[in-house]
């Protein structure tokens, strides 16, 4: 299972070692994380999408509050979170493909940043599931560099527990 | 008023009523020393860090109280990682300050610097790098604060050398205001799992009770044997909660799990309700997860709610001090019918009692039985980590909580003798004994320079099989007798050399001399090592082997369970 770790955290020095020396000392399998301010300037917000068992998942959370510079985690199960992801890649781009591939970066929603003789860089953001499909959309072309952000995440507001957005 | 930044830590420290110390001075270290010669607590100078980390750990388990640790940057620091894990594992509070170079050269790989910040970080409960003399007030605080709450733990704070001798105004202040928020708030008393648990108890047919550290570190003990005595309940306590409940009550099972009593294992299999209080389901009292009592509705008290359901499922969590719960059990109490259980029980404990053979040899089973003889139960009994450490376990019957001191979840050979010297500096008027392996003695043995430094006159007994032992048993049982670097056959003689560091050394060879040599040692006016050369082969029984469940207990050798 995946889930997405919502973790409200003193702004000290030290406090991403502290959080990020729990998953490995537990074991515990990070997929991404993402850490940046918030509305208030002595608290950062750390963003991290973690794989387990169930049990495990529960656990993360209870030793992630033990910790002494954290001060809220809110696990959010995958669909119950605004989750986006900042994604830029370099596609090959020949002269011959590179219409069709705007042309999809389009359908993506993708901004064209930069374009040589042979690649096009562009920029996507959007859930998990649009920038594996984006991504798997180029493979064929031949990515040659690519960074991701991770996953950043807010709970859908007032949402009841067991809606199910859509996207 | 103007004060550097050591003499602020110092103040800091004596307001915290901060009454012992323990340490050895360096470069990066030495301007807070200089003003440690002002303090009002006594400071003892070790021979080794890991041995005042041992001390202080030590000293702490017997009074319940903290002491601070020092040391040097670098190499001193790193000495200290072994304690400091040692007592994360056990939840024991200590606060260690240790000396870094200057703010200005971090990073630089000067002389002596090592990340002792990061290396911290996982054998902590928290730490901190001071960066700005005007944090050193509200992070002592915080430091032993945090320490000694909730869950106790050690903590680390670094100390650049600057800082310690810049000078700011400093203003004492009753409570300092802390910029963060409260601490998180104690947990609230939770009335409906107390009362699933009341109802689970009064439904029961064959409930039993196991005690673990909670127990002694929230002083529940008293309550517990009110609980227990009223309930009719049998009681379990882990290692680590030995003391918990008085060893010779007739409703006192022992320890469980790898080498723990048969009845206690046995009851942990047939119970029907397993009220666990303050003890963390270490996977060497569950043995298999899957066996382990499985007949069983499981309830689990806990300080620390990431231990409830991490490797137990638990049914009835009740989440607080055990303490506080336990007093509110006994005020609604109804228990149940359990008298079918209590034959039980009372019958595996008079057919499977602990035992060893006679053979002419030193039995250390023997000479701890005689121990217990001498002291009545009455003394503080420490050990190292191995078959000793388990012997002790099972042979000692403790008359109280925080008599017994032992390296529990992290299992650190050489724990022993400062831990023993912490605990005497803790209660001079008790008799400290400490039982010994001679692989763990000679861990730390340098310490008998700081017993007959300061005069710690405690009681070293060392059950010297020139083995690693532990380890021995283990190739004995599941390598095929292939016994790979566990044998000591030029082991030292460790009675010369006590005498050589002026502590009275005496070697024991001849079993009717163990009991006049413990008298003597007991009589002794200071610091005894008594080196008894005992059976070599001597295994510890009964045994659950690694990875199996209780219910695989083995009783005994191979060939004795054969004979009976
Ligand atoms: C620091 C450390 N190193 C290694 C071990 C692994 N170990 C566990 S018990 C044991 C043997 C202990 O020997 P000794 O102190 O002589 O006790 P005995 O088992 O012989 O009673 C060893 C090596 C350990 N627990 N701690
Ligand atoms: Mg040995």
């Amino acid at each position: 299972m995946r889930q997405v770790y919502s973790i409200l955290v003193n702004n000290h020095a030290g406090v991403l070692s502290h959080v990020a020396g729990l998953f490995t000392r537990r074991g515990y399998n990070i997929e991404s994380i993402a850490a940046g301010p918030t509305e208030d300037t002595t608290i950062t917000r750390i963003v991290i999408v973690a794989i387990g068992e169930e049990n495990e998942l529960d656990q993360i959370a209870k030793q992630l509050r033990k910790l002494y510079d954290v001060r809220e985690v809110e696990q959010i199960s995958y669909n119950q979170a605004v989750t986006r992801e900042l994604v830029l890649a370099t596609i090959k781009a020949p002269i011959t493909k590179r219409s069709e591939i705007i042309q999809l970066a389009n359908a993506f929603g993708a901004q064209v940043i930069n374009m040589t003789d042979d690649t096009v860089t562009l920029e996507a953001s959007g859930n998990d599931h649009k920038v594996r499909t984006l991504l798997k959309a180029f493979e064929g072309y031949g990515i040659s560099q690519m960074a991701r952000t991770g996953m950043i995440s807010l709970p859908y507001d007032g949402m009841p527990e067991d809606w199910e957005p859509i996207a | 008023m103007e004060l550097n930044g050591s003499q602020i830590m110092i103040e800091e420290l004596k307001a915290a009523g901060i009454e012992m110390a323990f340490g050895i001075p360096g470069g990066a270290i030495m301007p807070f020393y200089d003003e440690l010669l002002k303090a009002d607590f006594p400071h003892i100078l070790t021979r080794h860090e890991q041995g005042a980390a041992h001390m202080a750990d030590g000293y702490a388990r017997v009074s319940g109280k903290v002491a601070i640790v020092v040391t040097t940057s670098g190499p001193g620091a790193t000495n200290l990682i072994t304690g400091l894990a040692n007592a994360q594992m056990d939840s024991v509070p200590l606060v260690a300050i240790t000396g870094q170079v200057a703010t200005n050269m971090i990073g630089t790989d000067a002389f002596q610097e090592a990340d002792v910040y990061g290396c911290s970080i996982p054998v902590t409960k928290f730490n901190w790098l001071i960066k700005d003399v005007n944090e050193i007030q509200h992070v002592t605080r915080e430091a032993i604060r945090v320490a000694t709450t909730g869950r106790p733990g050690p903590v680390l704070i670094d100390f650049p050398k600057d800082i310690q001798i810049t000078n700011t105004v400093y203003t004492p202040r009753e409570s300092a205001e802390s910029p963060l928020p409260a601490p998180r708030e104690y947990p609230e008393l939770d009335t409906e799992g107390i009362d699933k648990l009341l109802a689970a108890i009064e439904r029961a047919e064959r409930p039993v009770i196991i005690g673990g550290a909670g127990i002694i570190k929230s002083g529940a003990s008293a309550e517990l044997a009110k609980f227990a005595k009223a309930a009719g309940i049998p009681v379990i306590n882990t290692l680590l909660g030995l003391g918990g409940f008085p060893g010779t009550n007739e409703l006192f099972l022992g320890m469980p799990g790898m080498h723990g009593t048969a009845y206690a294992n046995f009851a942990l299999c047939e119970c029907d309700l397993l009220i666990n209080l303050g003890a963390r389901f270490d996977d060497r009292v569950t043995g298999k997860v899957s066996s382990f009592c499985p007949k069983a509705t499981i309830a689990h008290v806990d300080i620390d709610d990431a231990e409830i359901d991490k490797r137990v499922h638990t049914h009835i969590p009740i989440l607080g001090n055990v303490r506080d719960v336990l007093s509110a059990l006994n005020e609604h109490l109804r228990p149940g019918d359990y008298d079918e259980w209590r034959q039980t029980w009372t019958d595996w404990k008079e057919n499977y009692p602990l035992q060893y053979d006679w053979d002419g040899s030193i039995k250390p089973q023997y000479v701890i039985d005689q121990i217990q003889e001498i002291t009545e139960g009455n003394g503080i009994y420490v050990t190292g980590v191995g078959q000793h450490q388990m012997w002790a376990a099972q042979f000692i019957r403790f008359n109280e909580p925080k008599t017994w001191v032992t390296s529990g979840g992290l299992g650190t050979m050489g724990f022993g003798l400062p831990a023993a010297i912490g605990a005497k500096f803790a209660r001079p008027e008790k008799d400290v004994w400490l039982i010994d392996g001679d692989g763990s003695f000679a861990m730390t043995l340098v310490e008998l320079a700081t017993a007959a430094t300061y005069n710690v006159p405690v009681k070293v007994a060392i059950l010297n099989n020139a083995y690693l032992g532990m380890v021995r048993q283990w190739q004995e049982l599941f390598f095929e007798k292939r016994y790979s670097h566990s044998h000591y056959p030029e082991n030292p003689d460790f009675g010369t050399i006590a005498e050589g560091y002026g502590v009275k050394g005496i070697n024991v060879t001849d079993v009717n001399e163990v009991r006049n040599s413990l008298e003597t040692a007991a009589e002794h006016d200071g610091p005894v090592v008594l080196n008894f050369l005992v059976n070599k082969e001597e295994n510890v029984w009964p045994m659950v082997p690694a990875g199996a469940g209780n219910d695989e207990m083995q009783l005994a050798p191979p060939s004795r369970e054969a004979k009976s």
